[in-house]
């Protein structure tokens, strides 16, 4: 049958803890990564790659790191821009100061610079959470954005105030810049997405996950029976930043080209990201995917049938997203707070027993 | 009475109870103006099965808050192990060799039962976060040993059916063997329990008070047990505290508590003066 | 007295008058938590809604225009009168306690026992709701608001302090009335609170939900009141700002400003708010006033959240609340 454990037996624990435990979803996984890798790029065009595929990659790993922020470990943060803002920015100090440096060196060390941003911004969450923990971010948000905008040496005192990015190769293939292919750029993203998401996967899957979780669930009891709140968090911290980092690495070198912090990383964005998590699935890296793919396809979907079919006017189309965005996050909250990958989760225990209810 | 010098005792069912593993001396705790415990000392034997009882709002809570490193104390000394307790956070407490389970079960509803008792193990696993990150041989393997002396725990406490179920998902007695069987997977010295047979039915009653004999059986290990039920505290323990505003009105084997004045009049509600 | 100092009180003062707006904006925040333990984080928006609102009352615009004219593809735009403000405040508030029931029937019911975090986000939802709402229903363009409140320098603060300072300063008549109109609110608040039935049985469930419920207070009616209360201290709100510098979507982002007032005044208290919002107002313009030559302008836009987050440091409970002791 398409869709049973019955008879997939595990005799060892490593099994047992597998990614995905049920045959179908092994078949599925290694499907997705032979379209992913091989199909796609031949059949995609350049609209495609730049307006849905790219942003969408991008967004994957922003959401997986803000994931392990709210989901996985319970602090909430309104920041996320900001963040995508220091690996951007990092990114664009790196690259003009050492030109040599290959170019996936660049975002892995913006990741990091990110990262330990992150942990001094995440230092208040030692002491206080919730909302508390929001406001502490916000002032994350504000406070970096001025900065970029205002400190000449992060933009290196152009006239615009823009950062642009130079043209970089990798393996020979030029990656960044206006006439990088966006093929290049296409498994540039997907390399990161990959190689980020199976970084989130075994993090989340031992013991730092778990005492991220126990955090999340109930401080007290976590700190009682021997998780280090200092080191849970301030790791939580880290490890969301790194992801937020590189995705803003790459919206700056392979997606926009040039950014303006206040522009690109506006608090807007922060928001975006915060929906992806909650709409795909909070403490989920299946979730993180769905609900990226739902907020980029979202706004494409609704501009070919309001604007380009029906002919309505852009900033309308626009307005009815935002509306339908938030009225999604009240409906998800009520109907399935763990999000669209609960509700994955609900079908596919159906369907194990189908047709048996029970 | 118990000479406390002594290196042991023999208990009536002639198990061999061994010397002084944690000592409370003189501990006085106060929030603002109240005080929660006064001026209270009494010491834990390894192996043993230490009760302490009262009426509600006599302190025993804050007792084991105390224990487990959550409230420190204002005045007095914890020795553990011969040596004074420095102030230390409640997770260096932990990794001391005290586990403990909490009144108000406070399991991690978000995760599976299997999670749960992993995330008890969490002192005893070793791989380093790198290594983790990347799933190379040392943090699989290691989870997998892990694993399998949970699993131990697991078929120990007869919850193997539930073992990938979400703990939020679980009846009120059940969350409480889970809770047991995360703070048994620390391999603890000194288990704390705090009302674990609270809410209980008898029938509840009568395996939990199977488990708690047979960890002290077969592991050894020393329990601290918060009760309400008489008949549980008698017959599972050895010695007995007995509170009552704070202070320590009692301590004995469950017989010398029994016929003490001030044991009875704190029960009966013989009027304070 | 040096021209520094005289432009350093200026500068006070004026942010006393912006500090004014986050009180208000603040003071919605504080009503709602207290009475269902609710951070709404859609108080900015609502201000902003209630705004939109009026002005489209005022000019007798005909809601959903653009989305009409969309749709059937027409070109209506107003029903051609102007609806007097004495008509259109009350007419908006009926549509703030409209939308105070909807919020309760819609979302709160079936959200009732969530995390304050998962009520939290549902309320940044709200806010986008909202948001689109507002731009869909009224059009999104910045519009004039003008209930009648005089504006302008006001001569007698400019004539005094001349008088008295050799300097006159400069402040706008509106920030004065805003003044007032505040004090009245904050005193009709307080008066409702403590002498009427309902504000007391508001107390009752700020202070234990169970506990109110158990002596037939109903949950609903209450949630209800109080962000049909929040409706109109936004509505206020919305007027002030409007009428300063017009209904637009930047009044949204002033609001998250009161983010940090809560965080010094304290989530519960409303005293809190009003001196958390002006303490705000008045810091971050005397910060970007002597800052300004050292590290550059613009330190409006972080100034309050960096106070706050190192007040959280040191008194995590904010000016007025309570020490929090933690239990297992």
């Amino acid at each position: 049958m398409l869709y049973r454990e019955a008879g997939d037996f595990k005799t060892s624990y490593a099994s047992d803890n597998q990614t995905f435990p049920i045959r179908f979803d092994r078949v599925a996984y290694w499907v997705v990564m032979a379209f992913a890798f091989l199909v796609l790029p031949m059949i995609m065009g350049d609209y495609w790659a730049n307006s849905v595929v790219v942003p969408f990659l991008i967004y994957v790993i922003a959401a997986l790191g803000l994931n392990i922020l709210i989901g996985y470990t319970g602090l909430l943060s309104l920041g996320t821009a900001a963040f995508m803002a220091v690996g951007a920015y990092a990114t664009f100090k790196l690259t003009t100061s050492f030109p040599g440096m290959p170019i996936y060196i660049v975002f892995l060390l913006s990741g990091l610079i990110t990262s330990a941003v992150g942990v001094l911004f995440g230092l208040p969450s030692l002491k206080i959470k919730g909302f508390y923990l929001a406001v502490a971010t916000l002032a994350a948000q504000f406070f970096l954005i001025w900065l970029f905008t205002r400190v000449g040496w992060f933009f290196n005192y152009s006239t615009t105030g823009q950062i642009s990015m130079p043209e970089r190769s990798m393996f020979g293939v030029l990656i960044t810049g206006a006439s990088a292919s966006s093929t290049a750029v296409y498994f540039t993203c997907l390399i990161f997405v990959v190689g980020m998401a199976w970084l989130a996967r075994n993090l989340t899957r031992g013991t730092v996950g778990r005492s991220w979780m126990a955090i999340r669930d109930m401080d007290i009891a976590a700190e009682i029976i021997g998780v280090n709140p200092l080191i849970a968090k301030l790791s939580a911290f880290a490890v969301s930043s790194f992801f937020v980092g590189v995705a803003g690495a790459l919206t700056f070198a392979v997606y926009l080209g040039a950014a303006e912090a206040g522009e690109a990383f506006g608090i807007n964005k922060s928001f975006l990201v915060l929906f992806m998590v909650i709409i795909g699935g909070l403490g989920s890296i299946l979730g993180s995917f769905l609900g990226a793919a739902f907020l980029v396809v979202l706004p494409v979907i609704l501009k070919l049938l309001l604007v380009d079919t029906l002919g309505w006017p852009a900033d309308l189309a626009r307005h009815l997203e935002v509306m339908i965005i938030g009225a999604l996050i009240i409906i998800v909250l009520i109907a399935e707070p763990h999000g669209i990958a609960a509700l994955w989760r609900t079908i596919k225990d159906k369907l194990r027993l189908w047709p048996f209810p029970h | 009475m118990l000479d406390t010098q002594q290196d042991g005792y023999l208990t009536a069912d002639g198990r061999q109870i061994g010397p002084v593993v944690l000592e409370l001396k003189n501990i006085t705790l106060r929030f603002g103006g109240v005080e929660a415990i006064k001026d209270i000392s009494f010491d834990i034997r390894t192996g043993e099965v230490r009760a302490i009882i009262g009426p509600n709002g006599a302190g025993k809570s804050s007792m084991m808050n105390v224990i487990s490193g959550f409230y420190n104390p204002q005045e007095g000394d914890v020795i553990y192990k011969g040596y004074k307790r420095a102030k230390m956070a409640p997770y260096q407490v932990a990794r001391t060799g005290i586990a403990r389970t909490f009144q108000n079960i406070a399991l991690f509803e978000g995760m599976s039962v299997l999670d749960n008792i992993m995330t008890g193990r969490m002192n005893l696993m070793k791989t380093g976060f790198l290594k983790q990150a990347l799933w190379w041989g040392p943090a699989a393997r290691e989870e997998d040993e892990h694993r399998a002396a949970v699993e131990r725990i697991i078929d120990f406490l007869e919850i193997q059916h539930i073992r990938k179920t979400p703990v939020s998902r679980l009846p009120y007695g059940l969350k409480k063997r889970v809770e047991l069987a995360r703070a048994l997977a620390a391999e603890p010295q000194i288990l704390l329990l705090d009302e674990p047979m609270a809410g209980m039915n008898v029938e509840e009653k009568e395996d939990m008070s199977r488990f708690i004999l047979d960890v002290n059986d077969e592991f050894g290990t020393t329990i601290v047990l918060i009760e309400h039920d008489m008949g549980v505290v008698m017959d599972l323990s050895d010695r007995v505290v007995v509170m009552d505003y704070g202070k320590k009105i009692g301590d004995g084997t469950p017989d010398e508590v029994r016929g003490n004045q001030a044991v009875i009049d704190a029960y009966l509600g013989v009027t304070h003066d | 007295m040096s021209d520094t100092v005289l432009f350093a009180m200026e500068a006070a003062l004026n942010g006393l008058t912006v500090g004014i707006m986050y009180s208000l904006v603040a003071l919605g925040f504080v009503l709602i938590f207290k009475a269902s333990g609710i951070f709404n984080f859609a108080q900015g928006v609502m201000a902003l809604f209630a705004a939109l609102t009026l002005v489209g009352f005022q000019n007798g615009q005909v809601p959903f225009a653009p989305l009409i004219n969309a749709i059937f593809g027409t070109s209506v735009h107003d029903f051609g009168f102007n609806m007097p403000s004495l008509l259109a405040i009350p007419a908006t508030v009926v549509v703030m306690v409209g939308m105070a029931w909807l919020i309760e029937r819609l979302v709160l019911k079936h959200l009732v026992n969530q995390e304050p975090i998962i009520l939290f986000m549902a309320t940044i939802g709200l806010a986008f709701f909202l948001e689109g709402l507002g731009d869909i229903m009224w059009g999104a363009e910045v519009k004039r608001l003008d209930v009648g409140i005089p504006q302008g320098m006001s001569g007698a603060v400019d004539d005094f302090t001349y008088n008295w300072l050799g300097y006159g300063f400069y402040l706008d008549t509106l920030n004065l009335w805003a003044l007032v109109i505040a004090g009245i609110m904050v005193t009709a608040l307080v008066i409702f609170s403590q002498y009427t039935k309902q504000g007391r049985a508001l107390r009752a469930v700020a202070d234990d939900h169970q506990a109110a419920l158990s002596v037939g207070i109903s949950l609903r009616f209450i949630w209800v009141l109080t962000w049909s209360i929040a409706g109109i201290v936004a509505l206020v709100a919305g007027i002030m700002w409007g009428s300063k510098s017009g209904v637009q979507f930047s009044l949204s982002l002033i609001a998250l400003k009161a983010l940090p007032v809560l965080i010094l005044g304290g989530f519960t208290s409303i005293p809190g708010a009003i001196v958390g919002g002006l303490l705000i107002g008045v810091g971050e313009k005397l910060f970007d006033f002597f800052m300004q030559p050292v590290i550059g302008g613009a330190t409006e836009n972080w100034f309050a959240y960096m106070l706050a987050l190192v007040f959280l440091l040191f008194r995590p409970q904010g000016l007025f609340g309570e020490k929090i002791i933690e239990r297992v």
